[in-house]
């Protein structure tokens, strides 16, 4: 392997388990168990699987006027978010570029927890350490801190033959301080599938151990970041690099009724140009006829001139066609029912707009 | 029937004039979970080391190559619905025939204990 790429604590599991690793982020991750992405992304969606994302980033940061400065430094309101709860934030840049999308876990009046993507800690880091009085506290707790995804209908069922009341667990996008294997854990009502499941946060010390004691559990598989990928490209969900950057508004990647720009005059850094510059860009969803995957930078066509580039796509395994994501240039007329064509590898296949999430039947947030 | 294998992990089996062709058991293991199979047309003369077709799976997409000079023939359709059948037993599931094989063409190529060395030495 390359020697610079960084390991989780779980890098010898992983191969232990017959894992094939890869590059990413930086990062010496699984993308697939010995069952394949296929069989591990419909166990998700079905019954209960366990990813390692130790590799993510996590910071606090806490301490007088941590409230109002994180609300200026951020895309979304962070002032009115109550305790308990987590939201998707951005960290944008001046034009309003997507320096980061992470959650916000308001932990207290002045005091927060911030989950950031792998390949972005230090850059949000540094800019959040710009933004924010020297009263607050801005920790980086990546290194030390474990963070596994249980995401799957029956992850529920998994935390309460663990000891934990069923009543108490958090609500979908709540956190909570709970204790499991007679560790401190945050456990948050968050994931990346979709599906039911939960984000687990405890002492990177004890990530073999924690590991060993999910996977011991009855019905809990490992899966990889290949499955974590289609489950996220099913639903829609951005990937910061593929659908995000600095050069991307979040109202450009879909995300602009999130922000309510019309409904307040919440000033935060960004807001002017979000809310003067008009977007270049719309992110759309693509269904593609048959099975054959489009990747990144692939151009969309339509009526033989370039309309699109797709961000991201896979095969879509519990739709049994390929779907992607693109973006769409914001003055380019597209018809609800255009037909585009995708040319891949010795290959063209035709492609039509389609509401995002394409999977429809998520469990993560029933309706109770 | 003998098996021969290519370097860029086709099998062939050869009778008459007529091969079998398919992918090795290390190719579809090396590509994962095989999402989509393209069916060579037939009736196209291909030189050996031309291009046959290409399988993707969730995370590559590769090329068959032909192992000998010929002429494609019969395509086994069932992959079409079922690509999956080429990781569950590649070694057994083919995807094309080639006419008009000549039996010396094979020499070039690999029989099975030699390609299990080749595999164990990438």
């Amino acid at each position: 392997m390359d020697e610079t790429l960084l390991k989780t604590p779980l890098a010898d599991e992983h191969v232990a388990l017959g894992a094939r690793m890869v590059p990413f982020a930086g990062w010496f991750m699984p993308v697939q168990y010995k069952e394949g992405i296929l069989a591990e992304h419909k166990y998700t969606r079905e019954h209960v699987s366990l990813f390692d994302i130790c590799h993510m980033g996590e910071f606090t940061a806490a301490g007088p006027g941590a409230a109002e400065a994180l609300d200026a430094a951020l895309a979304r309101s962070v002032a009115d978010q109550k305790d308990g709860v987590c939201r998707y934030n951005f960290l944008l840049n001046e034009a309003g570029g997507v320096i980061d999308d992470l959650i916000v876990y308001r932990m207290g009046a002045e005091e927060f927890f911030i989950v950031v993507n792998a390949a972005r800690i230090a850059a949000d880091f540094a800019e959040l350490r710009k933004r924010l009085p020297a009263s607050v506290k801005l920790e980086n707790l990546s290194d030390s801190m474990a963070k596994f995804d249980l995401q799957g209908p029956d992850s529920t069922a998994v935390l309460t033959s663990l000891g934990l009341d069923a009543a108490a667990l958090p609500k979908y996008y709540h956190w909570g301080k709970f204790e499991l294997f007679g560790l401190d854990m945050l456990i948050s009502r968050t994931g990346y599938t979709g599906e039911l499941g939960f984000e687990l946060y405890f002492d990177a010390a004890h990530a073999v151990d924690v590991w060993r004691k999910l996977l011991a559990c009855p019905g809990v598989k490992p899966a990889g970041l290949g499955a974590r990928d289609t489950l996220r490209l099913e639903m829609g969900y951005p990937l910061y690099g593929d659908e995000m950057d600095e050069s991307t508004t979040p109202v450009e990647a879909g995300f602009g009724a999130m922000l309510k720009l019309d409904k307040s005059e919440r000033v935060f850094v960004g807001s002017d140009a979000l809310r003067t510059v008009p977007p270049k860009k719309h992110l759309r969803g693509l269904v593609l006829e048959g099975r054959r995957a489009a990747h990144t930078g692939t151009p969309v066509l339509l009526n033989g001139t370039q309309a699109g580039t797709i961000t991201s796509g896979t095969f879509a395994p519990s739709l049994g066609c390929a779907v992607a994501m693109a973006y769409f240039d914001a003055s380019a007329e597209i018809p609800a029912d255009a037909e585009f064509e995708v040319e891949l590898h010795r290959a063209v296949v035709k492609a039509k707009l389609a509401p995002l999430p394409f999977w429809t039947h998520g469990t993560a947030n029933p309706k109770e | 029937m003998a098996k021969y294998y290519a370097e860029s992990h086709e099998w062939i089996e050869l009778d008459g004039t007529t091969a079998t062709l398919g992918i090795s058991k290390y190719a579809a293991d090396s590509l994962g979970d095989i999402t989509y199979v393209e069916i060579p047309v037939s009736g196209k003369a291909v030189a050996a080391g031309e291009v046959l077709c290409t399988v993707e799976s969730v995370k590559a997409v590769s090329d068959v190559y032909a192992p000998v000079a010929g002429t494609v023939g019969e395509g086994n359709a069932d992959l079409e619905a079922d690509p999956a059948a080429l990781n569950a037993d590649p070694e057994n599931t083919w995807i094309c025939k080639l006419e008009g094989v000549n039996a010396s063409d094979l020499g070039g190529l690999m029989d099975a204990d030699a390609y299990a060395k080749f595999v164990e030495s990438l």
